[in-house]
């Protein structure tokens, strides 16, 4: 084990991919001799050189295009978004090819390439660099979603989407590049896709969440267990596609009362999906209606207090979990 | 039309063209029989493009085409049989029904679809060159796309990295005058498609697409040209579908007399009447070519009818490389 940041972290798992296995390249605007906007690719292109570490135009749609059609020849393509707000530009390339072209072919490609890069508000950037996406990219079947919430997670996570058949959206959030955490030494260290953990345990009511928010939801659990002395069990979803909701129906088995937290707008959201599977799957273990911590139902303002409304805090959720325990006075 | 074309080649074009125009009236006749679904898009009028086009490539080479792709299908030799069984919706078809007529696909033939999205192929054909370029060997990627397409943001980015990246790509622009109903002078400011490319330092040519001859010359330059290292090649096939835009169409955008000049250069009567010129052949040697091909037609919508569905099991099968793992009962 080592101390490494989320950044750092995401660094070490590419390197160490493509130390693993030739056909692992990045290409991505600026990231070869500018280092990368984030500095998550310092130190590539020097050491890898220009055929591997390829610096693209600010072409989206072109540079994921690309990266799928040599996906589909066998390579392993990595394209860093410098913010994942770009690659809406790129929607095309992601969503009716990367997603599609295994299904609509027979079976006949795979696409192992991996779309990843930073998301999220925080830092007054704005209407059109403070979104999240996994809730839109989710939606589709044909790709996969990873949303990881510590460094360990964010390593080990993004070397299963390097090394698998898929294509893999892989959500960062730039709020916690600088988080530190204890991560595995070993470069065979990997993290399963679809293995959601318990990173809190707790009796009274169980919050389900990913990301900064899984983080901002532990912050939320210790103040409520010292405040209140309210034990919440925090579930950590790590990928969103796919999505596995065993331990969160069974710790509202347990809890019977049912938190979930996302950045983001609520309608059509990522906490509607989970909050409807939990009501389908352990409705008669509820005893209130599945609570929802979500964003404001506006573009991101800029301003900082306007901003800090539009996004979710610790108090939304302490309010949430109060209200499912009917708490609230 | 020059006569120097040896009788045998001449003979193989002649028969590739109308494997593509009888294939497609029997898609056609198919269709009004609903056997065949969806959208159809035909390619009468336009087969010179494919066949003479394909020529110069070889089975390493690879290709991305459109949806209107059935007879660069069929010319790169992916079977009449796969074809119309994927247009039946069938199992046994290339694409395991899955496709349709809009996604014939074959990774065995190097022939990457079959892509619905107008020009959504193209940044793909960049990437497969590219990859083909960083493994060192010296295969050509073949885009075939619409002059649609050239109003598409791909069709930019990816001729701006193909340049910068001197890729082996071959940028095949059918330019049929109209994009779906859009005829070119109300959807490009610049009619000329070459120009386009070669703003973007690409050698561009334009070329009769109704000539058989002229559209192969013109491509096996272009692909020398790869071959030798030079990078991306532009070629527009000036060309004309003789149908509508799918069964769908009405087509009511075009005068019936501008489609009945361009039939008057169709390219497989013309060619037929330089061959029967040249004494290449006769009535008799026409007629058995048809016959031979009527036979392959007929053997594939047999084989199409004979198909099976998919099993209802397999739904899901090729949304991952894995099957979903099993979701409990709601």
């Amino acid at each position: 084990m080592s101390e490494k940041s989320y950044r750092d972290a995401i660094r070490d798992a590419m390197m160490e991919e493509m130390d693993r296995d030739p056909n692992v390249l990045i290409m991505g605007e600026d990231i070869g001799v500018y280092e990368g906007t984030f500095r998550i690719t310092a130190g590539m292109l020097k050491k890898y050189g220009g055929k591997r570490v390829i610096d693209t135009p600010i072409a989206e749609a072109g540079m994921v295009g690309t990266a799928v059609g040599m996906a589909m020849l066998g390579l392993r393509p990595i394209v860093e978004m410098m913010t994942m707000n770009f690659a809406i530009v790129a929607a095309d390339q992601i969503l009716n090819h990367a997603a599609k072209v295994r299904y609509f072919s027979g079976g006949q490609v795979d696409v192992p390439v991996v779309i990843r890069g930073p998301q999220g508000a925080g830092v007054q950037l704005s209407a059109q660099h403070s979104q999240t996406f996994e809730s839109f990219y989710a939606h589709f079947p044909g790709i996969k979603v990873v949303a990881p919430a510590t460094p360990a997670d964010a390593k080990g996570l993004l070397k299963t989407s390097i090394r698998g058949r898929d294509p893999v959206i892989f959500l960062e959030s730039a709020a916690l590049y600088g988080m530190k955490g204890e991560v595995p030494d070993d470069p065979n260290f990997t993290v399963p896709f679809g293995v959601s953990r318990v990173a809190r345990e707790g009796s009274d009511v169980t919050i389900v969440s990913y990301s900064r928010m899984l983080q901002m939801s532990l912050i939320a659990a210790e103040k409520l267990s010292q405040d209140e002395g309210i034990e919440c069990e925090v579930i950590d979803l790590r990928t969103l596609r796919p999505l596995d909701l065993e331990p969160a129906y069974a710790s509202v088995t347990k809890t019977h009362r049912c938190v979930v937290v996302q950045e983001q707008w609520k309608p059509f959201g990522a906490a509607a999906e989970i909050a409807a599977s939990i009501t389908e799957t352990v409705f008669d273990e509820l005893d209130a209606p599945v609570a929802r911590v979500t964003g404001e139902d506006v573009p991101m303002p800029y301003a900082r207090n306007l901003e800090l409304l539009a996004t979710p805090h610790e108090q939304h959720v302490i309010a949430a979990v109060k209200k499912v325990m009917y708490a609230n006075g | 039309m020059s006569g120097d074309i040896p009788r045998e080649h001449a003979l193989h074009l002649l028969r590739e063209m109308l494997r593509i125009r009888l294939f497609e009236e029997k898609c056609a006749e198919l269709y009004g029989e609903e056997k065949i679904r969806g959208f159809l898009h035909l390619y009468i009028g336009e087969e010179a493009v494919a066949a003479g086009a394909m020529q110069s490539l070889t089975k390493d080479d690879a290709i991305v085409a459109t949806y209107r792709e059935h007879g660069h299908a069929l010319v790169r030799g992916i079977s009449a049989n796969a074809v119309m069984a994927e247009m039946y919706g069938k199992v046994e078809g290339c694409s395991r029904g899955r496709g349709g007529s809009m996604h014939i696909f074959s990774a065995a033939h190097r022939f990457y679809g079959g892509n619905a999205i107008v020009g959504g192929g193209l940044p793909l054909a960049a990437g497969i060159a590219l990859a083909d370029k960083l493994r060192g060997v010296s295969h050509v990627t073949a885009c075939f796309f619409g002059d649609g397409a050239v109003a598409e943001g791909a069709f930019h980015e990816t001729a701006n990295l193909a340049a910068l990246w001197k890729l082996p790509l071959l940028l095949l622009c059918e330019n049929n005058l109209y994009a779906m109903g859009t005829a070119l002078e109300r959807a490009q400011s610049e009619t000329d498609l070459a120009r386009k490319a070669a703003a973007y330092r690409i050698p561009s040519t334009s070329v009769d697409g109704m000539d058989v001859l002229a559209v192969e010359a013109a491509t096996r330059a272009a692909c020398d040209a790869i071959r030798a290292g030079a990078g991306p090649q532009f070629v527009e096939l000036r060309t004309y579908r003789f149908r509508a835009h799918s069964m769908f169409d009405p087509d009511r955008y075009r005068d019936k007399s501008e489609v009945g000049r361009w039939k008057e250069r169709d390219p497989i009567m013309t060619f037929t009447a330089f061959l029967r010129g040249r004494g290449d052949i006769d009535d008799a040697g026409l007629d058995a070519l048809r016959k031979e091909i009527e036979s392959e037609i007929a053997t594939a919508v047999a084989f199409a009818e004979a198909g099976q569905w998919e099993a209802v099991s397999d739904l899901t099968k090729f949304v991952y490389s894995e099957r979903p793992l099993a979701g409990r009962a709601s």
